[in-house]
């Protein structure tokens, strides 16, 4: 009984296997690709493992050619650490607020906050666009890192986890003489680490990966994130597939680095809170 | 205050700050500031960033207007923006494609369904499978177009080359054929999106204890039972809110579009989200952008008031 059971697990197991590595095969075809001559791309039946290697090339081209793909890696590099950092923290202050400072306008204010939520982004992209012309936001990096400093939706998560701390803690430390700056910094903080750092992926995530906003609030070539690159290398490569799959395979690698890292965080904190970017 | 307080604490937390609001103003004073400061830069930025615009949206719709001209250049137009909507041929496929698009939201769900239940207790590896379903979602989805881009090209792309080999002459062309375009976008979209969703269906099947299970099986049920009556009404939140994001999801289409298709061949594809970009910011209609903006928000609002209401209702907890 227990080893037919084993068998029909492994029976299952490989049949599941087969299913993924299809899933899979868009990506695994990138890999691939990226390695090939280009002779070699649209060769059938397709060359799994290339027979000519061209890796080094390609993705010497891509990073050390004609355009700027390092300036591009930076500039997305400095935008989503700087957003993370930055609404990691107001979430957090905000969420602190709404939670564990009792003051009477909070849950009006937090109410506030959470009717924003239902704002589809896209339905106030003209008026934002209107507004940062106007500021001198438009196309700078400081504009596209406030676009993604204010999530409700960070806010909403780390409060539920704000609320999770026993009121004792807070009041112990008031006792003691504390602010509510240090409890925040010193007891609530601490304790909502694990929170933390999963919000803090999933805005990683979510930053790196945003196209929309850069496409609309970006328009020197010199301050492009990979994303909008990416784009413009694949319109001006249009004939040059291997090129164009060491492009892609670039700009995925930094994400596929940070998920197999906080791959707990992730799964876990979508899992949780049933986020979406 | 604090020998009053010590008295309290460990009991009713609650009333010692009621207790404190009401006796001691200065403390009040002190926590209406703590809050405010803590609060104040997600309200600075929520209320510059979302509030003012989405007022100005509403404001905007009624409006003839570009970016070019200056602001006192506006003309007030009435409800004409609302009307060219209904007029506008882009429009109503936009409306029309998003609808046929909300198929992919159930059949998402069903594959992802079928795929967490045999990972949650039938296979090893399970962390592996986890990763590997997940791996679209974590994807950019320029890069995720780009490859399905060429994987879908009609003479060379591996998938034709594939269909030719097996016999077939004339496969279709994919997303360079008006009548394949958004079928294509849809099949991207599904495989893109069973990560997530597998992902919630994952936890919602783990927190549903053993002992259902096993009471069932002392009852003799089959393995179709415990399904309906014990996995599908476990799942009933978990099912309630992946079709209520899936749903809200697909009115936000933008990023595969501008990408892959650009709304073509011949308007095949176009979107609402597409429809407002290019009226917006290439064709620069101000005003007629902004009407499609207030559809837009409307159509989440009703989702979002459904799920509300909905909650209560269909969910068994």
């Amino acid at each position: 009984m227990e080893k037919k059971f084993t068998l029909r697990k492994l029976i299952i197991t490989i049949i599941t296997f087969v299913v993924s590595i299809a899933f899979l095969l868009p990506f695994i075809w990138m890999l691939s690709t990226s390695f090939k001559i280009e002779a070699d791309v649209f060769k059938f039946p397709v060359e799994w493992i290339p027979t000519r290697w061209n890796g080094l090339e390609n993705f010497k081209e891509v990073w050390l050619g004609q355009y700027p793909f390092a300036l591009y890696y930076w500039n997305s590099i400095k935008v989503t650490v700087i957003t993370t950092v930055i609404s990691v923290t107001v979430s957090a202050m905000a969420a602190y607020g709404f939670s564990k400072v009792n003051f009477p306008a909070g849950k009006f204010l937090f109410l506030i906050v959470l009717t924003t939520f239902m704002v589809p982004q896209q339905s106030i992209l003209v008026p934002q666009f209107i507004l940062y012309r106007y500021l001198g936001l438009f196309d700078s990096h400081f504009g596209l890192i406030l676009l993604g400093s204010f999530s409700v939706l960070g806010t909403f998560m780390l409060r539920q986890f704000f609320m999770g701390i026993h009121s004792d803690y807070i009041d112990a430390a008031k006792i003691d003489g504390a602010g509510h700056f240090r409890i925040f910094w010193s007891i609530a903080l601490p304790i909502v680490r694990p929170a933390i750092a999963t919000y803090a992926i999933l805005r990683f995530i979510w930053t790196w990966n945003d196209y929309q906003n850069p496409l609309i609030f970006l328009r020197t070539d010199g301050l492009y994130t990979i994303q909008l690159a990416m784009q413009k290398f694949t319109s001006l490569n249009g004939e040059f597939y291997s090129l164009i799959m060491a492009a892609a395979v670039s700009a995925i690698l930094p994400l596929v680095i940070v998920f197999i890292i906080g791959q707990k965080q992730v799964i876990e904190g979508i899992a949780m809170g049933g986020v979406k970017g | 205050m604090s020998v009053e307080a010590k008295s309290v604490i460990g009991n009713v937390v609650e009333n010692v700050k009621d207790v404190k609001i009401k006796k001691k103003s200065g403390i009040e004073k002190k926590e209406n500031l703590a809050g405010l400061l803590f609060v104040s830069p997600m309200l600075l930025g929520v209320g510059i960033l979302t509030l003012l615009p989405i007022i100005a949206t509403f404001i905007l719709s009624f409006a003839d207007w570009n970016f070019i001209m200056g602001i006192t250049q506006i003309k007030w137009v009435g409800l004409d923006n609302f009307k060219a909507l209904f007029e506008n041929e882009g429009f109503l496929k936009s409306v029309a494609n998003n609808l046929l698009f909300l198929l992919t939201v159930p059949l998402t769900m069903i594959f992802s369904l079928l795929i967490a239940i045999v990972i949650d207790k039938h296979v090893y590896m399970k962390s592996y499978f986890k990763v590997a379903f997940f791996m679209p979602y974590i994807s950019s989805i320029v890069a995720i177009a780009v490859v399905w881009q060429v994987l879908f090209n009609p003479t060379d792309g591996p998938i034709n080359q594939f269909l030719f080999s097996i016999g077939i002459e004339n496969p279709p062309t994919w997303i360079a054929d008006p009548n394949f375009a958004l079928i294509s976008v849809m099949l991207i979209q599904i495989w893109a999106a069973i990560g997530f969703n597998m992902i919630l269906f994952l936890a919602g099947l783990q927190s549903i204890s053993k002992e259902l299970y096993e009471a069932a099986d002392m009852d003799g049920a089959t393995a179709w039972d415990k399904f309906k009556n014990i996995m599908l009404p476990a799942l009933s939140p978990t099912t309630f809110f992946l079709l209520i994001t899936g749903i809200i999801g697909t009115f936000k289409v933008f990023d595969l579009i501008a990408v892959l298709t650009k709304g073509g061949p011949i308007n095949s594809t176009t979107m609402l989200v597409w429809h407002l970009y290019e009226s917006a910011f290439v064709n620069l209609k101000i005003g007629y952008a902004s009407a499609i903006a207030v559809i837009l928000f409307i159509f989440v609002l009703i989702i979002t008031l459904l799920q509300w209401v909905g909650q209560k209702k269909w969910v068994n907890y």
